[in-house]
């Protein structure tokens, strides 16, 4: 069956399975900066925003993303770099591969509540897990990145 | 240093972040044929028949392999230098299955669903035998986990398969039992450890094509590209110099992906058919048909002198490889070689015992490699021998612990799988870690607990060595090319997976050339492309390829004065060069002149070396790692307030990267000390094989982290520097361990330590007092 989705502002018709996740979709279409990595909604590597808010695309049946806007990474370059000019500045950079997620998850934070408290940050990225930088880095970089006004 | 011990940036972050093509599932083809691998129900069994006769009729399936289409050329999927000290105990497809999750067969077609639906048409009778499960009970078990006769050990590391052995050790320095008798203090104490998954979060993937030349190209998230060559062009009777491995970004290895996964199964299926390929695990997969760290028991004596000094260490360990060998013996070796010399004033010394087989997902490589579960058992008793003693065990440890300038006999004894190598510790600022980890914790102001009425806080600590590549055995090399213009290209075998080495290395070849690191391009891990390197593992990239790269850009260097005389018409020795300007008397050249006349002009040459390094030692970064804790008085919840580590990794190439992959590995640790745990059921099912119910620290467990580096310089390693990549897993357990009994008076001595387990240590402790 047909979806139209707009994956990052762009309008976009895919021709999906009645069983096909939302990831699988956007990998299969080039959406490379998606990843899999757990397979049931517990890491949030796979992280997309759906009308802004972040969800897991590996459990998210891709019909269900019919009408809506979908936001990878690619469609926020601006914003991602400044992120991962904050992560490089304090070394939260490792293997990465949680990197463009995690932006996609910061992002939607500043968008909701950008003057979060430390304890906030924690608790909206709780499902965001990584096992390389042991996550001291990454909050130092998100808390000025959430200052950053400019 | 201009670049070296600067906080350099990673220079790949952010590509990475804004989500540029990098890892291996990112580049396989799109219309690749899917492998999925029908996995075992069974922990131990023989298949004796196989209908697929439906699977094969369904549209879109190629082949279904099974064991009679692979030639039985038994190998050992461990990453490991050649010949490996891992028995040959692995087959492509066997016709026997060892584990719930082994290999039976696999699928080859267009789709994850063709695939699916062929692997349910499926039957497979098998034989069922009784497994072994409890490792306790393995060695000559009437079960015989590997009765076949081709498997064979590459030299002598004490394979005895009919007993269940996958490999055995035994050393002793002095006389153990006399020194144990003649000593005033004694404690004799068994230690477990778990099983812990390596949870990287890219799981293992795969994908190959042929080229136009009709080479076989292979894409793999691994950690030791050249062994995967290896490996492949031994199982598969395929000619090296049809193979090439590429590495891409890698999500994290943790030791997980220093072996072979899908490889060989892809491998085959695109040499075979010509058509490109890929494999990747599902996160069920990771867990159940991957390796875990081996379990071990750890029995530990001591003995101590009327003075309070530490007299012997008695030893003996038993190891859980699983149902394969991979790194069997040498991951045991490490629980005695990089644990055991930190005590070096000791008369005797004994450490033996095996390593077996059971049915079990098997055991591999994981950061700290054995020296975490020593740590944790030589680092819990030597606190409970302080206990009997009545001595502070920071006083101990001081008194008793290596130094600099010092050595321990055992450096001579144990190698990784071989002998090793004797080595004076020319750096070890283990003192000052001491001291300086005891102020940063407030040690005095807490210690042994302090009661705040829900609460106890309490602090424990721990000291800990690893190493710097294993020596004499691990290689890396390095070539580096001045391109017009004026920059480099640095290739290096060396793996990047997440660690920074790209970084680290570029900074260290940007040093010596006296330029940017933005001018040094880097190209990690293509085994047609860039030089030889052994991989990532056994914390040797930055001591060993470092070193490669060193003499690679010192040598450049060379010839580019070497050029630069020549142009000058003078002896190299009147040639100045700042990185920028050649400089002769009066008369100045630019680099990139230089390098644009040299490419384009007179007498032109391209100018490039390749360098090698082997080390003939292995200096060991030291630590010394503090906890703090907050227990709950009712129900032994226990929170991490505070882990200070102070790392002695000599000079810090890059000391905001070198600092935030010791929090990652204390936090890695911390999960092994608390919480983390691979589970089985009774039959021997892997139940922990989800992120649900395999639970990683979040960001909500850990409160703060406070790493820093003391001074120091390692005259062997390239600008000072030795090791960071693994140190900073070793202390946590038993530093957690000390801490716990340090607030509530009782011991957890089987890992992790949870407050189901220190509450019935209370109970117990609380009937004995009536």
């Amino acid at each position: 069956m047909k979806i139209k989705v707009k994956v990052n502002q762009v309008d976009k018709v895919f021709d999906v399975q009645a069983h096909e996740y939302l990831l699988d979709v956007l990998r299969k279409n080039d959406y490379v900066s998606v990843r899999r990595a757990c397979d049931n909604t517990s890491c949030g590597v796979c992280t997309i925003l759906l009308d802004d808010k972040p969800v897991p695309s590996c459990s998210l049946l891709a019909i269900k993303a019919d009408g809506h806007h979908v936001t990878t990474v690619e469609g926020i370059q601006a914003e991602a770099e400044k992120i991962g000019h904050y992560f490089g500045q304090e070394g939260a950079d490792q293997c990465g591969y949680c990197n463009p997620s995690m932006a996609l998850t910061v992002y939607a934070l500043k968008l909701e509540n950008p003057k979060a408290t430390d304890q906030e940050i924690k608790e909206y990225l709780v499902g965001n897990l990584c096992r390389c930088t042991g996550y001291v880095a990454q909050h130092e970089a998100i808390r000025k990145y959430l200052g950053d006004q400019s | 240093m201009k670049v070296v011990n600067h906080k350099t940036p990673s220079i790949d972050g952010l590509g990475i972040i804004k989500g540029r093509k990098a890892y291996t599932d990112d580049y396989a083809e799109k219309d690749s044929l899917i492998v999925k691998v029908l996995r075992s129900p069974h922990a131990f069994a023989k298949i004796i028949s196989i209908d697929d006769s439906k699977a094969k009729k369904l549209d879109g399936i190629e082949m279904v392999l099974t064991h009679k289409d692979f030639k039985r050329i038994p190998f050992t999927r461990a990453g490991q230098g050649y010949p490996e000290p891992s028995p040959h105990d692995k087959f492509v497809l066997d016709e026997f299955v060892r584990y719930i999750g082994d290999e039976v067969l696999a699928v080859v077609g267009v789709s994850n669903e063709v695939c699916e639906k062929a692997l349910n048409l499926i039957d497979v009778k098998y034989e069922v035998f009784e497994p072994i499960l409890d490792y306790e009970k393995a060695k000559n078990h009437h079960t015989i986990i590997h009765p076949e006769e081709e498997i064979h050990q590459m030299f002598d590391i004490g394979f005895n398969p009919k007993a269940n052995i996958a490999a055995s050790y035994h050393m002793e320095i002095g006389d153990v039992e006399k020194s144990l008798s003649e000593c005033t203090y004694t404690i004799h104490e068994t230690f477990y450890t778990q099983a812990q998954a390596h949870v990287m979060l890219e799981p293992h993937t795969v994908n190959a094509r042929m080229d136009y030349q009709n080479r076989l190209v292979i894409y793999s998230s691994t950690q030791t590209p050249f062994h995967v060559r290896r490996i492949i062009g031994h199982a598969l009777e395929i000619p090296m110099s049809k193979i090439r491995v590429i590495k891409p970004r890698v999500g994290g290895g943790f030791g997980g992906k220093q072996a072979i996964h899908g490889e060989m199964l892809v491998a085959y299926v695109t040499f075979k058919t010509g058509k490109a390929c890929k494999m990747t695990y599902t996160r069920k997969e990771v867990f159940e048909s991957s390796y875990t760290r081996h379990p071990m028991r750890l029995e530990m004596r001591l003995g101590a002198d009327k003075n309070k000094k530490l007299k012997v260490i008695d030893c003996h360990v038993l190891s859980d490889t699983g149902a394969y060998g991979e790194h069997a013996l040498t991951v045991y070796m490490v629980a005695g070689s990089k644990v055991l010399p930190l005590y070096n004033k000791v008369d005797s010394v004994r450490f033996y015992g095996d390593v077996v087989y059971t049915n079990h997902t098997p055991a591999g490589a994981y950061r700290g490699y054995g020296a975490i579960q020593g740590n944790f058992a030589l680092e819990s008793a030597i606190d409970i021998l302080c206990k009997k003693m009545e001595i502070d065990p920071i006083e101990f440890r001081q008194k008793n612990m290596m130094k600099e300038n010092e050595t321990s006999p055992i450096f001579a004894i144990m190698g990784e799988g071989t002998e090793g190598t004797a080595m004076m510790m020319d750096t070890c600022k283990l003192e000052e870690c001491v001291i300086k980890g005891k102020e940063l914790i407030g040690w005095d102001n807490i210690y042994p607990y302090h009661d705040n009425g829900e609460y106890i806080e309490s602090v424990g600590m721990a000291i800990a060595m690893q190493g710097s590549g294993i020596p004499l055995i691990d290689m890396g090399s390095a070539s580096i090319k001045l391109n017009d213009d004026g920059f480099y290209n640095l290739m290096v075998g060396a793996t990047e997976i997440g660690q920074g080495s790209d970084t680290v290395l570029s900074q260290i070849a940007a040093e010596v050339l006296m330029t940017d690191v933005e001018k040094v391009i880097i190209y990690s891990s293509d085994t047609d492309l860039t030089p030889f390197d052994v991989g990532a593992y056994a914390s040797s990239t930055t001591f060993v390829s470092g070193n490669a790269v060193y003499k690679a850009a010192k040598e450049l260097k060379n010839e580019m004065l070497k050029e630069a005389a020549r142009i000058f018409n003078t002896d190299i020795s009147n040639i100045d060069f700042d990185g920028q300007i050649f400089t002769y008397n009066e008369k100045e050249m630019s680099l990139k002149d230089f390098s644009n006349q040299i490419t384009y002009s007179h007498e032109q040459k391209q100018l490039q070396v390749t360098s090698s390094y082997v080390g003939p030692k292995s200096p060991p970064p030291f630590m010394a790692g503090f906890v703090k804790i907050a227990v709950d008085k009712d129900t032994f919840e226990i929170r991490v307030l505070d882990y200070v580590s102070v790392v002695d990794c000599g000079t810090t190439i890059n000391p905001m990267l070198a600092k935030r992959q010791v929090d990652g590995a204390i936090v890695q640790g911390l999960g092994m000390a608390m919480f983390e745990e691979v589970k089985y059921s009774k039959n021997g099912r892997l139940i922990s094989n989800d992120l649900l119910n395999y639970k990683i620290p979040t960001r909500l467990d850990i409160e703060n982290l406070n790493t820093v580096f003391v001074d120091s310089y390692e005259e062997s390693g390239p600008f000072g520097a030795k090791s960071v990549g693994e140190i900073g897993i070793d202390t946590p357990p038993a530093a957690l361990a000390n801490a716990v009994e340090n607030a509530l008076g009782v011991r957890v001595k089987s890992l992790p330590i949870t407050p189901e387990k220190i509450m019935k240590l209370m109970k117990e402790k609380s009937n004995e007092k009536k």
